[in-house]
């Protein structure tokens, strides 16, 4: 091979690699500097850019080429393809298709993932570089403050994002504009404007994404609500988890100061704001805004009884408006574009679009911005491109840990506030995890109790207490050892839990013990009556086998077992000891010859009567299961 | 032992000089507790007691209440780390994808257990509820790096790579 040392002078070819928290996850770190590498050795001096994600996420690392206003995307790109993309397309003019998943016209899942979309919140999510304030203003930054300074008074403000219709998007669904109203009206010498980037939902990371790669649409949000509040001080507190995101919104607020949009008299006009960044320590009910608040002052993050509600009393006893990031992202779009504009999307109660991070067992995951009242058959199914490796849909998990499971016959359900709200499932901050059969739905329940039983922060009995108590019934579900009156228990104290609860935590924690006893009792009943895991999942109700005709004594299994569970030797029979083994199958995932395989059911080994608790039916009082009935009868 | 963790004076009265540096910084500044037991881990990688009570001298905050503030948040650690801190997520589409499959293999390669730091000091293994990268779950985070679409056998390989790194 000839290395033809062509200087390609194609100043307007930009090479941009997508550098959010994923992509540096999947490599793009190495996969930037193996591009610079290369591109300085065949002289080609296009820009090689940096930004932040555009959301297909299952095909990190992404890079972009742009040249002449083309684009062309490759996926799934490491630090070898390097040299060969950069030959090939960028000194030859091939682009190198085998590796191309996005191209104008041309069919691919890629095109079906981003067509279906209509970005507000993720406009420039993945087009511009986030550590570079230029380009956020080349693309309409920072134009509405500008607008609203000079046009608009503070009332009009609040009046137009009332009629936007929009709600925050945090999780509750309150309307915007009245929160920015009864703050502006509230009685005080100062006001607060907070950002709540608290993200603590396992499964959601739309807000981690925008704040990494456009922290100037959340700025610009808190600018323009902190003139309609009268408002000049804004705090953006922000979950440790996510160091990138604190780094990106440090600097632009560093740029935005240095330009005059954050500080003392704000592009000229007789208005002060600057924002503060306040790191959170890694406590999930901080996401509730009195909890915040507390957090904010450096106390224990504990909720306290509203009202006074925050816009009255909050954060240091100031009236304090607190908004989600996804919410602040969307205000600059409906100053420019008009409320009108934005309350043409969506439906009647539920304005605007919203973003959801699919993930789980889907073909293509990531971040997704649909208008409310799309389904969400049309957003597993067409968008995301239905279930990985060719699986069954068995349920989608929304609206986060404390939101519920939907089940098959709920997938033409409308996805707004008020649809979802009644299937039993919320919302939330938009987390969609899609579970195909390999998911036990009882070890789901189990796994959202022990994450909000852990995360309870202890001050109120019902969450402190029930969280724990529903946790230890589910245990003894999965470990084949429940009684049937148990369940009805489990499911009496679910709605205890959600009446009596202080904050928002406790009072959504039941939810997924409550709609995946009603969508699959069944499975509730298999786990309880026939000990049986029907998924296979539950490591009290199954046995990890090695079958001995297909064994080639390889002892592979031994070597890789984490608790020596598997006796023998090289070329002896290797059997596994069901007592002490826990069910990881790391022997399954490292046996070369796919003899082991997950057996159900399994004797019991504990008889189930040693560990049964008398329940007395009577004892679950008639008003509670009053209660129980009404709220499901209610609620559905 | 490792530098982390010296006990040498010199050492000693540096990072307590950088202690004082961070409360003249937060002095007299309201809802600055937080930041400033940040800042202090981020020096001595724990809240170690006398720093804590140096802290309540000069805030004239009741120890109680720092302490009730270091044991509620789950990013404060009252005990000494390990040199490298691996947090592995198990998040909803990270346990659905086998997250606790990759504590295990952890727990079995370093022979320690959730929340414990090993004999040499060298890791120190916990779990996070989530780190935001669902899409390549499951997900694990080595210090401030941050690795996806792992396997039990991918995260082995990856910590050896820590392990020569310190050899």
């Amino acid at each position: 091979m000839n290395k033809k040392k062509t200087n390609t002078t194609n100043t307007n070819t930009e090479v941009i690699v997508g550098l959010g928290s994923c992509g540096l996850a999947a490599g793009a770190g190495d996969v930037f500097d193996a591009l610079a590498d290369e591109m300085k050795k065949n002289g080609v001096d296009a820009r090689l850019k940096k930004t932040g994600c555009i959301g297909l996420c299952y095909k990190e690392v992404l890079i972009d080429i742009i040249s002449d206003g083309v684009k062309v995307s490759y996926g799934n790109v490491t630090p070898a393809m390097a040299a060969r993309i950069v030959k090939e397309h960028l000194v030859e003019g091939r682009p190198v298709d085998e590796w191309i998943i996005f191209k104008k016209d041309v069919v691919s899942g890629e095109n079906t993932f981003l067509k279906d979309q209509k970005r507000i919140v993720l406009r420039k999510c993945g087009l511009i570089d986030p550590e570079d304030i230029e380009e956020a203003i080349a693309k309409g930054g920072y134009e509405a403050i500008k607008k609203v300074l000079s046009e608009n008074s503070p009332d009009e403000v609040v009046a137009i994002v009332k009629e936007s219709g929009l709600r925050g998007r945090g999780g509750a669904g309150f309307t915007t504009g009245l929160k920015w109203e009864f703050t502006r009206k509230a009685e005080g010498d100062q006001k607060y404007i907070i950002c709540n980037a608290d993200e603590g939902d396992p499964g959601a990371y739309m807000d981690r994404s925008v704040l990494e790669s456009d922290p100037h649409a959340v700025l610009e949000g808190m600018l323009i609500a902190g003139y309609a509040i009268s408002a000049d001080q804004g705090y953006i507190y922000c979950r440790a988890e996510y160091p990138l995101a604190i780094k990106r919104l440090n600097i632009g607020i560093e740029q935005a100061r240095a330009k005059g949009l954050l500080g003392k008299n704000i592009l000229g006009h007789d208005f002060n704001f600057d924002i503060t960044i306040k790191q959170g320590a890694g406590a999930f009910v901080c996401g509730e805004e009195t909890a915040l608040m507390a957090s904010i002052e450096g106390k224990r993050g504990m909720p306290r009884l509203k009202p006074p509600f925050p816009v009255i009393s909050g954060l240091w006893e100031k009236p304090t408006c607190i908004n989600n990031v996804e919410t602040l992202a969307n205000i600059s779009w409906i100053i420019l574009n008009g409320a009108a504009e934005y309350a043409a999307i969506g439906t009647e109660r539920s304005k605007g679009n919203k973003v959801f991070a699919l993930t789980g067992k889907i073909e293509r995951s990531g971040l997704v911005e649909v208008p409310m009242g799309i389904t969400l058959r049309e957003i597993i199914f067409d968008i995301g491109g239905g279930i990985k490796d060719g699986g069954t849909f068995k349920a989608v998990q929304i609206g986060g840990p404390t939101g519920g499971c939907l089940p098959e016959d709920f997938l033409d359900t409308y996805v707004d506030y008020d649809s979802l709200t009644k299937t039993g499932a919320t919302m939330g901050s938009g987390g969609m995890v899609i579970l195909d059969e390999s998911t036990c739905m009882v070890d789901l329940a189990k796994f959202f109790m022990s994450f909000a039983q852990s995360e309870s922060c202890g001050k109120c009995v019902p969450c402190r207490l029930g969280t724990k108590r529903m946790l230890e019934i589910l245990e003894r579900i999965t470990q084949g050892i429940a009684s049937a009156e148990e369940l009805d228990l489990l499911e009496s104290l679910a709605v205890d839990v959600k009446m009596s609860s202080l904050c928002g935590l406790g009072q959504t924690a039941p939810n997924p013990i409550l709609t995946t006893i009603k969508y699959f009792r069944d499975e509730y009943l298999s786990h309880i009556h026939d000990k049986t895991c029907p998924a296979k999942v539950c490591v009290d109700l199954i046995d990890v086998v090695i079958n001995q005709d297909l064994c080639r004594q390889c002892a592979v299994c031994i070597k890789h077992c984490p608790v020596q569970a598997i006796s023998g030797a090289r070329h002896e029979y290797t059997v596994i000891d069901p007592d002490a083994c826990i069910g990881c199958r790391m022997c399954i995932s490292v046996c070369p010859w796919n003899t082991i395989d997950v057996d159900s059911p399994k004797q019991l080994i504990v008889p189930a009567e040693k560990y049964r608790r008398p329940v007395n039916k009577e004892n679950v009082a008639e008003s509670v299961r009053c209660k129980a009935d009404e709220s499901r009868g209610g609620g559905a | 032992m490792t530098e982390n963790n010296c006990s040498c004076e010199e050492n000693n009265s540096k990072n307590e000089q950088l202690t004082m540096d961070i409360l003249a910084k937060y002095s007299g500044k309201k809802g600055s507790l937080m930041p400033i037991l940040q800042e202090v881990q981020t020096i001595f990688g724990y809240l170690p007691q006398t720093i804590l009570k140096k802290i309540s001298a000069e805030t004239k905050m009741p120890m109680s209440r720092i302490y009730g503030v270091a044991t509620f948040y789950s990013q404060f650690r009252l005990q000494p780390v390990g040199k490298n801190i691996i947090r592995v997520c198990h998040g909803t589409a990270c346990h659905v994808a086998g997250s606790e499959n990759i504590t295990l293999a952890l727990e079995s390669k370093l022979d320690v257990e959730d929340g414990q730091t090993t004999a040499d000091n060298q890791f120190t293994l916990e779990s996070v509820a989530c780190l935001g990268c669902c899409s390549l779950a499951p997900v694990v985070m080595v210090n401030k790096h941050t690795y996806g679409s792992l396997t039990p056998d991918k995260t082995k390989k990856l910590i050896k790579k820590y392990e020569q790194k310190e050899n």
